[in-house]
C-alpha cells in the first residue's frame, strides 16, 4: 500500500512537472524576445526602409506596410467568404450539399502552408508573370477561409432556435431575420473568431515566400512583390549580418505582440468560455 | 411577406413564374443564392487547388513516374529529381518528435483535467494555446540564435559521448540537423496535444472515476487504467492531428534543418524536408522540371497531411460520439 501511495504521489508530481515544463516554454519563447528585441526596438525600426546591405540601421517600415496591406486584403477577400459559407452552413442548406462543404473546408483547414503558397503561385503568379501583394493576399485568404466558416457556423448554430422562430413569427422573412437578429445574437463570437483566424495567417511566413516574394523598398499598389514581417524575421535570421540579426528579433518581438494583444483582446471579447480552436 | 402572398393570390394563376417572383421580392431566394455561391466558391476553391497540384506537377510525374519516391539524388543542374531524402527526413522530423512532445503532452493533459483545480486548468490550457498561435517563423528564429548554439555546446558533445557508439548518435554535431528540428517541431505541436486530449480526458465520465476510486484505486491507478484507456481514440487523434500539423511546418523545420539533401543514419546530422525544400528552391527554379518535381512534392505532402487529418478527425469524432452515447 505504501508503494502504491508512492508511485500514486510520484506520477502525479510527474504531471505537474510536464505541465510546468510546457507552460515555461511560452516564458521562454517571451523573454528571449523581449530580451533580445527590446533593445533594437526603436523609432527607426518603425519609420525607415531598410538600409543597403553592410550598412547598420534602417527600419522595416516597409514590411509593416506590406502586412497591413497583406491582411487588408484578407479581410477583405477571404473573411466575407468564409462569413457567407458559414452562414449558409448554419442557416440554408440541404443534407448533402453541406456535407461536401464541411468536408472540403475541413480539407482546406489541412493543408500545409506551404501548398497554399504553389497554389496561389500556381494561380496568380504564373497567370500575372510577377510576385504581388494580390497573390500573398490571396494566399492568406485561402488559409483563413476554413477558419471563417468553422467559426462563423460553430456560433450561429449556438443562436437559440426561439430567436428565429420569433422573428419568423413577427413576420420577418428569413434573410431578414437572419441579417437582424441570428447573426447579431452570435456577433462576439463570430468576431472573436475573426481576430483569431486573422491573427494566426498574420504570422505565415511559408504561402509568402514565393507569392508576396519581398521587396527593400515600398511596394505601391498591390501588383508589385512586397515585403512584410514574417519573410523579414526569416530573411534576416538566416543572413550573416550581425545588425541583421538585431532586426529579426525586432520584428519577431514586433509579430509575436500582435499575436498576443490578438488573442487576449479575442478572449476579452468573448469573456470567460469558449475559443478552444484557437 | 403577407402582402406579397396576397397579390400572388389576387393574380390568379399561381404559375412557377410567379411563384418564383414572390420569393424574390421577399429577399429569401437572393439571400440563399448569395450564400449557396459563397459556400460553392469554397469547395471551387479546394478543387482547383487539388488540380493545379496535379497540373503543375505532370511534368515531373510523367518523366520520373514512382522512380521519383525511390531514388536518392537531387540534382537541379542535371534534372535529376528522387525525392527519398526529403520524405525521409519528414517522416524522421515528424515521427520522432511525437516520441518527444507525447508523453510531455499526456503528462500536461493528466494533470490539467484531473488534478488541477478547473480555474488553474482553463487559465494554464489559455498559456498552452497561446503557444500554439506563436508565428512558426518566431520558433525558427529562437532556434537558429538559441536552440542551435546549445545543441552544439551542450547536448550534442554529451549524446556523441555517452551514445556515440550508437550510428543514430554518430557525431560530429554541427547544431543544425535533424535532432534540433525534432526539438522545435516537439515544442511546436506541444499545445495541440494538450489542449485536445485534455478536451478529450474531461469527456470521460464522471461516475467512470468514482467506480474505480470507490473500490480502493489510487488517483494514479485510476487515471492510468481507468480514464486514459477510456479517452484513448481521441488521446490518439490529437497524436495523428500533431503529426499532421509537424509534416506540414516549414519555416522552423527550414531553418535550423541543415538542408543538406542527405540520407544519413545519425539524428544530429543535417537533413531536407519535404516543405524544406519548397520554401528554399521555389523561387529559384528555372526550369519547368525543376518546378515541377517541387509541385510534385507539395502533392506529395498535401496527399499525407490529408490521410492523416482524416484519420485524426474520425478517432476525435469517436470519441466525443462514444462519451455522450454510453454514459
Amino acid at each position: 500500500m505504501i508503494w502504491r501511495k508512492f508511485v500514486n504521489a510520484f506520477m502525479l508530481s510527474l504531471t505537474g512537472l510536464c505541465t510546468l515544463v510546457t507552460v515555461s516554454v511560452l516564458f521562454f519563447v517571451l523573454g528571449y524576445l523581449v530580451f533580445h528585441g527590446w533593445r533594437s526596438l526603436n523609432w527607426e525600426f518603425f519609420t525607415q526602409l531598410p538600409k543597403p546591405v553592410g550598412e547598420t540601421g534602417g527600419g522595416m517600415a516597409n514590411a509593416i506596410v506590406g502586412t497591413g496591406k497583406l491582411l487588408l486584403l484578407t479581410i477583405v477577400i477571404g473573411v466575407p467568404i468564409g462569413f457567407i459559407g458559414g452562414v449558409y452552413l448554419s442557416e440554408f442548406g440541404g443534407k448533402v450539399f453541406p456535407f461536401v462543404i464541411r468536408y472540403m473546408t475541413d480539407l482546406l483547414n489541412g493543408v500545409p502552408s506551404i501548398v497554399v503558397g504553389i497554389f496561389a503561385f500556381a494561380l496568380v503568379v504564373m497567370r500575372t508573370k510577377q510576385f504581388s501583394t494580390l497573390a500573398g493576399g490571396i494566399a492568406l485568404s485561402v488559409m483563413v477561409i476554413p477558419i471563417t466558416v468553422r467559426s462563423t457556423e460553430q456560433f450561429l448554430r449556438a443562436v437559440p432556435q426561439s430567436l428565429r422562430e420569433g422573428a419568423l413569427a413577427l413576420g420577418a422573412s428569413k434573410w431578414k431575420s437572419i441579417v437582424t437578429v441570428v447573426i447579431p445574437a452570435g456577433m462576439r463570437g463570430i468576431l472573436t473568431g475573426t481576430i483569431l483566424g486573422v491573427a494566426r495567417v498574420a504570422g505565415e511566413t511559408a504561402p509568402l515566400l514565393f507569392t508576396a516574394f519581398s521587396n527593400r523598398y515600398w511596394s505601391p499598389g498591390f501588383n508589385q512583390p512586397t515585403a512584410s514581417l514574417p519573410v523579414m524575421v526569416y530573411t534576416y535570421a538566416i543572413s550573416p549580418y550581425e545588425d541583421w540579426h538585431r532586426q529579426a528579433w525586432a520584428a519577431g518581438l514586433v509579430l509575436l505582440s500582435m499575436m498576443l494583444v490578438a488573442n487576449i483582446a479575442a478572449r476579452l471579447i468573448l469573456s470567460p468560455k469558449g475559443a478552444q480552436n484557437a | 411577406m403577407a402582402s406579397s402572398v396576397i397579390t400572388a393570390e389576387i393574380s390568379g394563376r399561381g404559375t412557377r413564374a410567379r411563384e418564383f417572383a414572390r420569393k424574390l421580392r421577399g429577399g429569401d431566394a437572393i439571400a440563399h443564392t448569395i450564400a449557396w455561391t459563397f459556400a460553392t466558391s469554397i469547395v471551387v476553391m479546394t478543387v482547383l487547388l487539388v488540380m493545379e497540384l496535379f497540373q503543375q506537377s505532370a511534368l515531373s510525374r510523367g518523366k520520373f513516374g514512382w522512380s521519383f519516391f525511390f531514388t536518392r539524388v537531387w540534382d537541379p543542374v542535371a534534372g535529376e529529381f528522387g525525392a527519398l531524402p526529403f520524405i525521409y527526413g519528414t517522416l524522421v522530423t515528424s515521427g520522432l518528435c511525437l516520441a518527444m512532445a507525447v508523453p510531455l503532452g499526456l503528462g500536461a493533459a493528466i494533470f490539467l483535467s484531473e488534478m488541477a483545480p478547473p480555474r488553474i486548468s482553463d487559465a494554464l490550457t489559455f498559456v498552452i494555446e497561446l503557444l500554439a498561435a506563436v508565428p512558426s517563423v518566431i520558433y525558427g528564429l529562437l532556434g537558429v540564435f538559441v536552440l542551435v548554439p546549445i545543441m552544439r555546446d551542450v547536448v550534442e558533445p554529451a549524446l556523441t559521448d555517452t551514445l556515440g557508439f550508437l550510428p543514430l548518435f554518430a557525431g560530429p554535431g554541427y547544431g543544425v540537423g535533424v535532432l534540433t528540428a525534432n526539438v522545435v517541431l516537439a515544442v511546436m505541436i506541444l499545445p495541440f496535444i494538450v489542449s485536445i486530449s485534455r478536451e478529450a480526458l474531461l469527456a470521460v465520465p464522471r461516475d467512470q472515476q468514482e467506480a474505480s476510486l470507490a473500490v480502493g484505486a489510487t488517483r494514479w491507478e485510476t487515471t492510468a487504467k481507468v480514464v486514459v484507456p477510456y479517452a484513448r481514440l481521441g488521446i490518439i487523434g490529437s497524436l495523428f492531428l500533431g503529426l499532421a500539423r509537424a509534416l506540414g511546418e516549414t519555416m522552423a523545420v527550414t531553418m535550423v534543418i541543415g538542408n543538406d539533401p542527405k540520407i544519413n543514419a545519425s539524428l544530429l546530422a543535417p537533413g531536407y524536408s519535404i516543405a524544406a525544400v519548397i520554401a528554399n528552391e521555389f523561387t529559384e527554379a528555372t526550369a519547368d522540371l525543376h518546378l515541377s518535381a517541387l509541385v510534385e512534392l507539395g502533392l506529395v505532402l498535401f496527399l499525407m497531411t490529408i490521410l492523416i487529418n482524416g484519420a485524426a478527425r474520425v478517432l476525435i469524432l469517436a470519441t466525443t460520439r462514444k462519451g455522450s452515447a454510453h454514459p
